[in-house]
């Protein structure tokens, strides 16, 4: 098409051509600024700002102030509880992020699209609610509550809970990674596997795993990094018990309350770089997939 | 045996179905199904009428005004502005564009309640943006929507995005030789292109909105009648003991948020229709 416009027009100075073109499926150069101008002053204000914010406010009152804030005990805890809860989380939904995808992609089966509606539940239910639903099974009040307190054990306001509720948010992350790539990879690979006569898990090993490598390693990191960011249905279910059940984001929230600013920045700016570590990561796994597909198609 | 047996439209050569559809069905039904039905079994102990007085209390009818409404507006405002953002992220070249890119998903892996006391202190009334405001933001129901703005922006985008780079330029060469101006092209050519993928995205970001509770109960004050979120509402029910009552409201969030899982699905499906005649 473009070939034939530029046929069409006058071809005595070279330079011409292109420019109208330009013109024609481009805009004028203030339009294109205007809008680069507006698309950057839109995301300073709401991206930019509040980020820079956060490492500023950490860091107003010194290193000092901020090392003691992310070192006193309660801080410390926190920080212990939120990677004990990422330790039992992310590794349970990789395991059925993999079982999922592996089923859903590879397999075709009745009732696979009332799964994967499933898998989107938590995106669209409030964490609020996540929350809640766990005091209603396991509170005092709750479907077990009193055979837990006749056992001595305890769901709700205890590290269990915290655990739950993290697991139930963050369980769609990894498995909405590998689920459209493998779709789109298709099972012919590991058909001829199995016809060469691996077994199972040496067709996941060697052949699918390389496929999805990068895909799966973001997906971690992202359920990650949901994992120990989790605020509202850890806020449900943890009780607040300072340095038994608060993670990092309930010590931000207490501190905040107690207009403890800078220690509160200072355990954010925590969470903000594990952010930043996240969008890196995904950064440069899109870059090693475009390569990689590059590659394929060269 | 008896998931493949049972299941399987097709046999397939492959192992490792029924230990995989297993292990899911099995995780997704301990961690979601079961405790979800725990909230619309303790629904049913309340007779119609109780339910209906713990639902329309004024003070919920003012949180989901507010939830709705600062969710709508968030959605629209991120409509707006995410198209322009998707816009020069596909079209224009400018410094820095793939770090601007990449931080779109910023709100993805910002933990809500440090995105919270960040934008409390920014718009704050002697914050960085707050104090050239002549109106206060913190605080009030435009501190909820500026939350939600936040968290909504990376779903416009990223939904309208990767349409917008398999835009076919052909169509566009074709208005212009056809005589149209630039203008006319956007909005009879491309917007027209672009819109399953903006009202999917505009869909998605609202449902996000209405759920959101980390960032928003910094900046909002909670007042109730006035700065009170839904969800907020939902804990403090809570914190008083009063579960029936808090179910009760999570319940009619649960029915919004499934109905609108529902219509982003049959967008989605939409989407994928129009983008494959194209």
């Amino acid at each position: 098409m473009s070939a034939v416009v530029a046929a069409a027009l006058p071809a005595a100075r070279p330079g011409v051509a292109p420019r109208a073109l330009r013109s024609a499926t481009g805009e004028a150069p203030w339009v294109r600024w205007l809008l680069i101008g507006i698309a950057l002053t839109f995301m300073t204000l709401f991206l930019f700002v509040p980020l820079a914010t956060v490492f500023h406010q950490a860091f107003r009152k010194g290193l000092q102030v901020y090392l003691a804030a992310i070192s006193e005990p309660d801080a410390v805890s926190a920080i212990k509880l939120t990677l004990l809860a990422a330790a039992i989380s992310v590794p349970l939904n990789l395991v059925f992020g993999v079982a999922a995808a592996w089923s859903i992609a590879k397999f075709d089966f009745r009732g696979k699209n009332v799964l994967l509606t499933l898998i989107d539940l938590p995106f669209s239910v409030s964490p609020v609610i996540a929350g809640l639903i766990y005091v209603l099974v396991f509170g005092l009040q709750g479907w077990f509550g009193e055979w837990l307190r006749d056992h001595d054990l305890k769901v709700i306001f205890a590290v269990p809970g915290i655990v739950l509720a993290t697991m139930f948010v963050t369980f769609p992350f990894i498995a909405r990674e590998l689920i459209p790539l493998m779709q789109a990879q298709g099972i012919e690979q590991e058909e001829a596997a199995r016809v060469l006569g691996a077994n199972g898990w040496q067709i996941f090993r060697r052949v699918t795993l390389p496929n999805v490598k990068w895909a799966l390693l973001y997906g971690v990191i992202l359920c990650n990094a949901r994992a120990m960011g989790e605020f509202g249905a850890v806020s449900v279910v943890s009780g607040h018990i300072r340095g038994l059940t608060n993670t990092m984001p309930l010590h931000i929230e207490i501190a905040y309350n107690e207009y403890q600013f800078a220690a509160a920045f200072a355990v954010a700016s925590l969470l903000a770089g594990l952010a930043l570590v996240t969008l890196a990561v995904k950064f440069v796994v899109e870059q090693r997939v475009k390569h990689e597909d590059g590659n394929e198609t060269a | 045996m008896f998931l493949s047996r049972t299941l399987l439209k097709r046999h397939s050569v492959l192992p490792g179905f029924d230990l995989a559809l297993g292990f899911a069905l099995m995780y997704v039904s301990l961690l979601v199904l079961i405790p979800l039905s725990a909230a619309f079994l303790k629904t049913f102990t309340l007779t119609w009428g109780q339910f209906v007085d713990a639902v329309a209390t004024p003070r919920a009818i003012a949180s989901y005004r507010l939830t709705f409404g600062a969710s709508f507006l968030a959605a629209l405002l991120n409509a707006a502005f995410g198209l322009v953002v998707a816009w020069v992220l596909v079209r224009y070249t400018f410094p820095f564009k793939r770090l601007v890119d990449a931080l779109v998903d910023l709100p993805f892996a910002l933990p809500t309640a440090v995105a919270g006391i960040a934008l409390t202190a920014i718009y704050s009334e002697n914050g960085w943006i707050g104090q050239w405001l002549p109106f206060k933001v913190s605080f009030t129901p435009i501190g909820v929507f500026v939350a939600l703005v936040f968290i909504g922006l990376p779903f416009i985008v990223r939904t309208v995005q990767p349409v917008l780079e398999d835009l076919n330029r052909e169509l566009e060469e074709a208005s212009a030789t056809l005589g149209a101006s630039r203008w006319q092209t956007f909005r009879k050519v491309i917007l027209p292109i672009l819109m399953p993928a903006l009202i999917t995205g505009f869909a998605l970001a609202f449902a996000r909105a209405l759920g959101e509770y980390g960032s928003v109960i910094f900046i909002a004050g909670n007042m109730p009648l006035v700065s009170e979120i839904t969800p907020l509402l939902i804990i403090t029910k809570l914190e008083q003991y009063d579960y029936a009552g808090a179910t009760a409201i999570a319940v009619v969030m649960l029915v919004v948020s499934f109905l609108l899982l529902l219509v982003i699905n049959l967008l989605q499906a939409w989407a994928r229709k129009r983008q494959g005649s194209l």
